[in-house]
């Protein structure tokens, strides 16, 4: 835990905070720029509008231009009550007529298309200032040409109308981005809630439980949750089979341990020498007979295990039977007794573990040596879709009850014999319950048959 | 005919300067103050400044409005100011000054409680408040026929009354920038102004120089009625025969205009000046010299909405225009004809 990476909602919290400041910064120059726009229109109307209310007081006075300068022209500009005002009025040649000497028309060549109203950017002692030039052109008996009227105010208010309408815009966006990040969080927060819930059951769970957690969570982390129950429930079954195991072998140890170790202590004891030797006999069977029944719960566990565990193959049954047959165990079971192999020249694929399939055959093989009639035949065989490996000896088969107990775990009156567990069985209907199969017991004609039938696998590989 | 009155000090004016001088305080920071008001009237106020700043020596000079005008943008065209320290009542030229960048800003909490009309760009503040009158002599002019208000004083002008003519007497304004200053903004503030002009001609009135003149000519009963005179003159000029009238239609408020030169060699000398000047024992003392005009019903009977306080605010830029003067003052020239300085 402690190398735990970045939690997710940090990195969501980082990103969309991210998102918020590029946005606002986007907003930041935004408003800034429509700040400035709205100040200059705003102003440069104020500007033009002194200017015109000038240039229309102009009468031609004995031949020379006056400006009555009116009052509204400055009172249009003292909307901008701390800015200093430049004005000037100028006739032909640019003499000037009235105002401040150090105030110029618009150049020239501005000027001269349309006689518009020219604004531009110049100083005002020194000061930054937007000037405008109005031209008014004169026709009169008396005078003609052109008269120009500039105005122009430094640009305290208009900076400060446009850091206002910046600082407003800013103070609404920052208060939007502050409203979103408060619903960034809360959504979250939110979304991340099922993964929280989960965190906090596997926290509160008990080590041992190993029931499947709820998976009534979002689509994201149900592929997470069924993956830890799929697990869960493997592990499960594991821990299952190993308990079984364990009790299986307890319980059936004990028993011929305990005989064991009764008929050595008697063996022992024994002072006459023939009677000792019977006895050391039968102690010797009782042991072999142990090592058989260790035999099979190991190949049991193992059986169990691999088909939890190993992957599926493809396996070619006549491999399995011929590997059965070539071992040879029946000329220890059983020696004379005539074993047929039964295969075809095309193989029988299926989806399994080959280890597993072969326990499996080799219990039903020596079960039918060791309980049937010879011959005992062993093969493959393939019916449509269903692959068969199947044993079959000459007898009549089990009695009918022995046949309803078959394949349990184990079976009490074979193992208080000492003699088989019971366990063969069982382990072959393990091995087809776990590949899908199933096990089949059927009187022929000619003898008794058990089949272990799977789906068969059409494209071997 | 009508005749302008001879005006000696306004030939005299454009190359002598300064009227009087005195010093106030022994100090070692020297404050160069220059102001239109007589020093009889402010000196008091300054000598309270030096009681209260004795490290500060004031040399007080009194000039007469255009010469200081003059002066200060001189000085400020120069970059070479000698002045720390400037009081006029020619406010238009002191906002035409500050319009040209030739003042310097100044903020305080004292500043800062001057009404709008009395502040511009924190580089010009309006100190005084003193209302713009019309005298009367009190023995010459019977009660009934004293003018309340500008109508009034129309209709008395237009009676053709041979007892007024020639005995009405109002500033000369080429003479006196103040004059022009009071004319051009009683030009604005109401449709009266041509009514007055086509009065005083008709009573052939006398255009004069200076507020000592006039008020001397009312209590001596040679100007019966005078108009647009500052009533601070008249309360620091006690006479006895003049009576005082605030016209109730409107009545004009004048602040002397406080400015500190951009190249003002002890600036901080001069902020604590202004500093004092509006404080409560500057006020105190201002109001005491007759400066600072205090509202009071009983006597005068003005209604508050007849205050029309002169704002400082480049609006005043446009009573400083050429044209615009000279038009003005052709239409004025129509009235009083052309100035004769020479004759008596």
């Amino acid at each position: 835990m402690a190398r735990a990476t970045r939690s997710l909602t940090s990195r969501v919290v980082v990103g969309v905070l991210s998102l918020l400041l590029v946005g606002g910064v986007i907003v930041a120059i935004a408003s800034f720029a429509y700040g400035q726009q709205a100040a200059k229109q705003a102003y440069d109307r104020l500007l033009l509008g002194a200017a015109s209310d000038i240039a229309e007081s102009i009468t031609i006075l004995n031949g020379t231009p006056m400006a009555d300068l009116p009052v509204s022209a400055f009172q249009l500009l003292a909307q901008a009550p701390d800015d200093r005002i430049g004005y000037a009025v100028r006739g032909p040649d640019e003499q000037l007529l009235t105002g401040h000497a150090a105030v110029n028309s618009a150049p020239e060549p501005q000027r001269r298309p349309t006689n518009q109203p020219v604004f531009f950017d110049a100083t005002l002692q020194n000061e930054a200032a937007r000037f405008v030039t109005v031209t008014r052109i004169f026709a009169e008996r008396e005078f003609s040409g052109t008269v120009s009227v500039t105005v122009g105010q430094t640009m305290l208010a208009r900076n400060a109308m446009a850091l206002g309408l910046t600082r407003d815009a800013l103070i609404a966006s920052i208060l939007a981005g502050l409203a979103l990040m408060v619903l960034a969080i809360v959504v979250i927060r939110n979304a991340m809630a099922p993964l929280d819930r989960i965190a906090s059951e596997l926290l509160d769970r008990d080590p041992y439980d190993l029931t499947p957690m709820d998976n009534n969570v979002p689509a994201e982390a149900a592929v997470m949750v069924d993956a830890m129950n799929r697990f869960m429930r493997r592990l499960d079954r594991q821990i299952g089979s190993m308990r079984n195991l364990i009790s299986d072998t307890a319980h059936q140890l004990r028993t011929p341990v305990a005989a064991i170790r009764t008929q050595a202590e008697l063996a022992s004891e024994e002072t006459v020498p023939e009677a000792q030797r019977l006895m050391v006999g039968r102690l010797a069977r009782r042991s072999r007979s142990l090592g058989e029944l260790l035999d099979q719960m190991l190949s049991r566990a193992l059986v169990i295990h691999r088909t939890d565990s190993a992957p599926r193959r493809p396996v070619d049954l006549r491999d399995v039977a011929l590997e059965v047959v070539e071992a040879r165990d029946h000329e220890l079971l059983s020696p004379g007794a005539e074993v047929e192999l039964v295969i075809g020249p095309d193989p029988i694929f299926v989806m399994a573990d080959e280890i597993s399939l072969t326990e499996a055959a080799k219990n039903m093989f020596n079960n039918a040596l060791r309980h049937g009639t010879p011959p005992v035949r062993i093969g493959v065989s393939r019916t449509g879709t269903r692959a068969s490996l199947w044993v079959q000896d000459a007898g009549p088969g089990p009695t009918p009850e022995v046949l309803s107990r078959m394949g349990q775990r184990f079976e009490r009156n074979a193992a208080s014999k000492g003699q088989s567990a019971g366990l063969g069985l069982s382990i072959v209907r393990a091995v087809a319950e776990a590949f899908e199969g199933e096990l089949t017991m059927t009187p022929t004609d000619d003898g008794f048959r058990v089949s272990l039938t799977l789906t068969a696998h059409e494209v071997p590989e | 005919m009508i005749r302008a009155a001879a005006l000696l000090l306004a030939l005299a004016a454009p190359a002598a300067a300064q009227e009087a001088v005195a010093t106030y305080g022994t100090g070692p920071t020297p404050l160069m103050f220059r102001s239109t008001t007589d020093i009889a009237v402010l000196g008091p106020t300054i000598q309270t400044f030096t009681e209260a700043n004795p490290d500060i020596t004031v040399t007080y000079e009194q000039w007469g409005s255009n010469a200081l005008y003059k002066l200060t943008l001189d000085g400020c065209q120069s970059g070479d100011d000698t002045a720390d320290a400037v009081l006029s009542s020619g406010v238009h030229q002191m906002v035409e000054l500050v319009n040209m960048a030739c003042a310097r800003p100044y903020r305080s909490a004292l500043t800062a409680t001057l009404s709008s009309e009395r502040i511009w760009r924190n580089e010009l503040w309006g100190i005084t408040r003193e209302p713009a009158v019309m005298l009367y002599n009190t023995d010459l002019v019977p009660p009934e026929e004293v003018p309340r208000t500008r109508f009034q004083l129309l209709d008395l002008m237009r009676q053709q009354n041979p007892r007024y003519q020639n005995r009405i007497a109002t500033y000369d304004i080429e003479a006196s920038g103040l004059g022009y200053l009071l004319a051009f903004s009683d030009s604005i503030e109401a449709s009266t102004f041509g009514g007055l002009l086509e009065g005083f001609s008709r009573t052939d009135a006398i255009a004069t120089c200076c507020s000592a003149e006039i008020i001397k000519g009312v209590a001596e009963g040679r100007y019966l009625l005078a108009y647009n005179v500052l009533g601070s003159y008249v309360s620091t000029q006690p006479q006895d025969k003049i009576g005082v009238i605030l016209p109730e239609d409107y009545t004009l408020f004048l602040s002397r205009a406080y400015m500190i030169p951009k190249n003002a060699p002890h600036p901080i000398a001069a902020n604590r000046l202004l500093d004092f000047l509006l404080s409560d024992a500057g006020k105190a003392q201002l109001s005491a010299s007759g400066l600072e005009w205090q509202r009071d019903e009983d006597e005068s009977g003005l209604p508050a909405s007849s205050e029309r306080s002169i704002r400082l605010e480049p609006m005043l830029l446009v009573a400083r225009d050429q044209q615009r003067r000279s038009l003005f003052i052709t239409q004025w020239r129509l009235t009083f004809g052309a100035p004769r300085f020479l004759t008596p």
